[in-house]
């Protein structure tokens, strides 16, 4: 296609949206919307899946040493853990730093625990990450068989709830992307049928002196990006700002959120740049569609 | 030029409208095509421009067969045709020369010889005086010319044209022929589906009748035949 026959497209697509102005601006504002929705839906999922994925690899089988294991039988069972097949890798916490680390997490409440500095109620333990989380539970029903192992702990239940609940999350949210988007690109699909009835007298004109099926085709698919990416801009800003907004909020209000956030860049580049391509794809999507079923060319 | 050979057409709906025509076309003719109303005349003029596929039979218009013709080879062969219809088909929001213009402008030609060529038909038609008009300032007959003129502009080889003076009073429709005649001098190939009488028996040509979607008669120099 010559640069100048694509310019004629781009100022006739351009043209169309003016001719039916307000359809144009329902359905940019029905791509507003839903890529509203469909971002905020996304910060969210991205989030939790991170979340997650920080979850996954934060599981920790503790295995506590009984009390009267001898450093030689501590180092037994340190290899008998780690030939475990499904075991990544054991590393040596002894009560101190149990106890540290517990005052740690707790932040401003973990001070009461400094008085019991002197007579640790702990034990010296293995902290075991598995290769696959999903092995945790195995894993340590394994290890609470070896000799000199006090007991085992992990946080079994906790972590399989919030598995359930990221997964029902991202399916739910999935579902209404997806629908939404169809809405959207239903009505981009709509607004092209109008500018196409708007210009049937044109295009059977276009038809008849010769010109090719693309020619005509062309205006109406850019008119449908165009609408995809206008109605990509606001949710865009509103994403950037709010996202900027809550980061900030979070660092300054409540520094102890356990959840950390993906930081905002590049995660809002990214985020922008997957809806002006959301954007683009129902609005190619919706043109097409009615290309195909009022445009007989 | 335009041959057809054992053409059958029926539509989806059941309706026979063309039933066995074989007809052969020179270049540079002049042929009326004239019948009844509902006799397949428009179907007839549509299957060459490839409007209407026929149901069977073989249609060869410049070397090439339309009824087999894939559809992306369609735009190619209507840059060969010029058609002109009884109701203009101008577009109202565009002046005289931008109407002419857009049949190259869709095809894609440059503005400088775009240029050149409009204003060459546009004086043909004598209109060069009026191309900064609307289609609704002008009168009938010089809107029929507009649509002539944009049917031309690209150097068709055949001109069909259905019923170009229907709209128009006797002394206009007149001057509508003087300038298919100019055309057809030229070389082109004019096809006229007519329902005018005097014009037929006047300016007398090659007139094909199509009656139930048969040829009923094919006659050198003939007359109209009907009654109007």
């Amino acid at each position: 296609m010559k640069i100048k026959t694509f310019g004629r497209h781009g100022k006739e697509g351009f043209k169309n949206l003016g001719r039916n102005g307000w359809m144009t601006f329902a359905s940019i504002s029905a791509v507003t919307v839903t890529l509203l929705l469909v971002g905020v839906c996304l910060a969210l999922l991205l989030n939790l899946n991170a979340f997650g994925d920080q979850l996954e690899s934060d599981v920790e089988i503790s295995a506590f040493i009984d009390i009267t294991a001898k450093p030689e039988q501590q180092d037994e069972l340190k290899s008998k853990i780690e030939n475990i097949s499904e075991v990544e890798s054991a590393t040596y916490q002894s009560k101190e730093d149990g106890l540290d680390q517990l005052i740690d997490n707790l932040g401003d409440e973990g001070e009461v625990f400094e008085s019991l500095r002197d007579e640790n109620p702990l034990s010296d333990a293995f902290l075991v990450k598995t290769k696959d989380p999903q092995d945790v539970n195995k894993v340590a029903q394994e290890i609470e068989q070896l000799e000199n192992v006090q007991n085992v702990e992990f946080a079994e239940d906790t972590v399989n709830k919030l598995f359930k609940v990221l997964e029902i999350a991202r399916n739910v949210g999935l579902a209404l992307v997806i629908g939404l988007l169809f809405t959207a690109m239903f009505l981009i699909s709509n607004t092209i049928k109008l500018t196409i009835v708007a210009r049937s007298h044109e295009i059977e004109i276009m038809k008849l002196v010769g010109a090719t099926n693309w020619f005509i085709r062309w205006p109406f698919l850019i008119e449908g990006i165009l609408i995809g990416i206008l109605g990509a801009l606001i949710p865009i800003g509103i994403l950037i700002y709010g996202y900027y907004y809550l980061i900030d909020l979070i660092a300054n209000r409540f520094p102890t959120f356990i959840i950390d956030l993906l930081p905002v860049t590049p995660f809002v580049y990214q985020l922008s740049g997957l809806l002006v391509v959301l954007g683009v794809i129902i609005g190619t999507w919706g043109s097409l569609t009615s290309m195909r079923k009022f445009l007989k060319v | 030029m335009i041959e057809m050979k054992d053409i059958w057409k029926t539509y989806n709906n059941g309706i026979k409208a063309i039933n066995g025509i074989d007809i052969k076309i020179d270049k540079g003719e002049f042929v009326y095509i004239v019948g009844p109303s509902g006799a397949g005349k428009s179907t007839f003029m549509r299957m060459m421009y490839r409007e209407e596929v026929p149901t069977s039979g073989t249609i060869i218009i410049n070397g090439k067969d339309v009824g087999k013709m894939k559809n992306k080879n369609v735009p190619k062969l209507r840059r060969e045709i010029g058609v002109v219809f009884q109701d203009f088909k101008l577009l109202p929001k565009l002046t005289v020369y931008e109407n002419v213009a857009f049949a190259l402008e869709v095809i894609e030609e440059s503005k400088a010889s775009t240029r050149k060529r409009v204003m060459e038909v546009l004086s043909l038609v004598n209109l060069k005086n009026k191309a900064r008009f609307l289609p609704d300032e002008l009168s009938g007959g010089e809107q029929q010319r507009v649509s002539i003129a944009r049917a031309i502009v690209n150097n068709p080889n055949i001109l069909l044209t259905d019923e170009p003076t229907g709209n128009l009073d006797p002394e206009t429709a007149w001057g509508i022929m003087d300038l298919l005649d100019q055309i057809n001098n030229r070389g082109t190939t004019v096809i006229m589906a007519t329902h005018n009488k005097d014009i037929v028996n006047t300016f007398r040509k090659r007139v094909i009748a199509i009656d139930g979607g048969l040829v009923t008669r094919d006659e050198a120099r003939g007359e109209y035949g009907y009654e109007n």
